[in-house]
């Protein structure tokens, strides 16, 4: 503001600050753009699934639901689509995901401990193993795995959905929490170790409570893979009772025109679970990816 | 010359700093178990899992691409063994018209998503950098909103964006001046175009989708390795005299060029095998002409009548596709560093 008194004296400190102000200006104009292309579709997807029907199904714009309602939630959780609630569908998908994450976090520590703790003939096979099977198609395991559960029984059965899905998140589930369990310092272990504690204790009182945030991270994206795991839900499961939110979302796909309330709704109550987790590990799971992936 | 180095790789860690003893000499414990033998027995549950889930169906996949497996073969009561026809499966697959054309679909899809993904992200990377610590937290938590949203409810959103009727994209267009969207692209009144019947223009959606989806992950691992440059650095180049462009060319891009070299693997290997998006913005396995790969395959093996051999075959092919293109660039990876 003195600056702008004195214009004489200060002309070019005057349009150097111009000139940063301008800049300022545009970052943020950029900076809100983006915001609104990025939050737009979710505000979309939540918004659709509170209007009437009348708002939905017309060639106006809308932005808010001014006829706001409850009447497509209400609908999904008491009529459901193919005959049962949505509240079953969300159901069986956190009893996959959770499946999986209970038996994914328990094998993933122990493998993220022996290569990040150990020297040991067939470490590096076993690295560049997990590199390779990462790779590897959903399509091309989805043929044999499809008809080993069915000789095994499995078809038609949530355990057998978990038990591909364990298979499918392991290989990242190592990799991540490698990066986790390295970022521990080995003095610590080596200093408890030399007080006289077991090496089940060492890692149990040392290493796994330093560890337990990444393994958290680790879970929550496993967690967020099984929710989200569309082909294998598709082949596995013939009977909707067994249906996980990913195949139940298309049989709102009906041959007489589709229930976009209903599904939006539906979509918004799928998104959520992965919204929250999404913020609240936000930061460490951005790490553990790119540090795996980098320093992999 | 290659193992060693990967075995390096592995071996590092950003906050260990190098020459870290890697072999401790622990005071033997009267524990029961020899110490060389526990890793591999903490490794037993995870290399099982992987064996029979993973490697094992691999195989399978493998040979089923030469066998013949439909009905008879996949029945619960009295399956009768597959029969192996040799390259049979590859041929038929080569003669028809919808792998080309999904093979075709696969990799414009990939090349046209990667490329848009990657300079979207560094865009959004480099600007949320400039930004103030509020801003630049707020905007962190929005393009996260769009990463976050499941691949499924992705393509519901998109598909109902997209909207032949009541779609969001068919009434932006029609706010264009008349005469511009002539001009453009050859038609005045966008409502009731429908945008999802052509492969040509699914794409577009599927693109658009895809995009939205993988732009934030980019832009937030750009940050972070911009993050990780020392500021002196900048700040020689700033006294220098140095354009901003210039300083991104000679400062930015060569240290983040490991960043984005695995960032590029993982956005070619994500695009290459999208399904989900696809399925919902098609509907399904419909229109043959609009397939990938994994639908493709997917198709083959699943729609009745399934053929379980074909599918596989087509698997297998994405899956070399895959390794090729990931081989080459692990390969750069490793160069790239062993320069430096």
């Amino acid at each position: 503001m003195t600056t702008l008194t004195s214009p004489q004296v200060r002309r070019p400190r005057d349009t150097a600050r111009t000139r940063k102000k301008l800049r300022k200006i545009a970052l943020n104009g950029t900076a809100v753009v983006v915001f609104v292309i990025a939050m737009f579709p979710v505000y979309w997807m939540v918004s659709t699934g509170f209007k009437t029907n009348d708002q939905i199904f017309t060639t106006e714009f809308i932005p808010f639901p001014t006829s706001f309602t409850f009447e497509h939630f209400d609908r999904v959780l008491d009529q459901g689509v193919a005959g049962n609630s949505i509240w079953l569908y969300l159901r069986n998908s956190a009893i996959v995901a959770l499946g999986t994450v209970a038996v994914g976090a328990v094998f993933s520590l122990l493998a993220a401990t022996a290569v990040s703790r150990f020297r040991f003939k067939g470490r590096t096979s076993f690295l560049i193993t997990l590199l390779i099977v990462q790779m590897v198609p959903a399509e091309a395991l989805l043929i044999p795995l499809f008809l080993s559960v069915k000789r095994l029984g499995l078809y038609d059965q949530l355990l057998g959905l978990i038990v591909v899905n364990v298979g499918l998140t392991l290989p990242f589930g190592i990799w991540m929490l490698r990066t986790f369990v390295a970022a521990v310092p080995k003095s610590l272990e080596e200093a408890a170790w030399i007080d006289g504690a077991s090496r089940f204790t060492t890692f149990w009182k040392v290493l796994f409570p330093l560890v337990a945030p990444g393994l958290v991270a680790t879970s929550i994206f496993s967690f967020i893979t099984a929710w989200n795991e569309l082909i294998f839900a598709l082949v596995l499961m013939s009977d909707p009772s067994g249906y996980t939110m990913p195949v139940a979302l298309q049989y709102f796909f009906g041959q007489r025109g589709t229930d976009w309330g209903a599904i939006m709704a539906s979509s918004t109550l799928m998104t959520i679970p992965v919204v929250v987790f999404f913020l609240l590990v936000q930061r460490r799971m951005v790490s553990g990816l790119v540090a795996g992936a980098v320093k992999g | 010359m290659t193992d060693t180095s990967i075995a390096r790789r592995g071996g590092g860690h950003a906050s260990a700093p190098s020459g870290r003893p890697r072999r401790s000499h622990r005071p033997q414990k009267a524990s029961g178990l020899n110490p060389k033998l526990i890793p591999y027995v903490l490794l037993i549950p995870g290399v099982l899992v992987m064996a029979a889930l993973l490697l094992y169906p691999m195989i399978q996949a493998g040979i089923m691409s030469f066998q013949k497996v439909g009905i008879p073969q996949i029945r619960d009561v009295n399956p009768r063994p597959a029969d192996w026809v040799g390259w049979e499966n590859y041929t038929k697959i080569f003669e028809n018209d919808i792998f080309w054309s999904a093979l075709r679909n696969t990799l414009v899809f990939a090349f046209v998503t990667v490329s848009l993904t990657l300079i979207v992200g560094t865009g959004v990377g480099v600007l949320l950098q400039q930004l103030s610590k509020r801003m630049s937290t707020v905007l962190i938590v929005g393009i996260m909103f769009a990463w976050a949203v499941p691949p499924v409810a992705q393509g519901v959103i998109w598909r109902w964006l997209f909207d032949a009727e009541a779609g969001i994209v068919n009434w932006a267009l029609n706010l264009l001046p008349d005469f511009l969207s002539t001009a453009l692209f050859g038609r005045a009144d966008w409502t009731g175009v429908p945008w999802l019947n052509e492969a040509y223009t699914v794409y577009i959606a599927l693109i658009m989708t895809v995009v939205w989806a993988s732009f934030p992950f980019i832009a937030v691992s750009v940050l972070a390795g911009l993050k990780s440059i020392p500021n002196e650095l900048y700040e020689a180049a700033r006294v220098d005299g140095s354009s901003p462009w210039r300083t991104f060319r000679t400062i930015t891009f060569p240290l983040l060029k490991p960043v984005f070299a695995v960032l590029t693997i993982l956005s070619i290997i994500w695009d290459f095998k999208v399904f989900s998006q696809l399925y919902v913005l098609l509907n399904g396995p419909t229109n043959r002409e609009a397939f990938n790969l994994s639908m493709f395959s997917y198709a083959e093996a699943f729609r009745p009548p399934p053929k379980m051999g074909s599918g596989a075959a087509i698997a297998v092919i994405l899956t070399i596709i895959l390794l090729i293109v990931t081989a080459f660039y692990v390969r750069q990876m490793i160069k790239s560093e062993e320069v430096q």
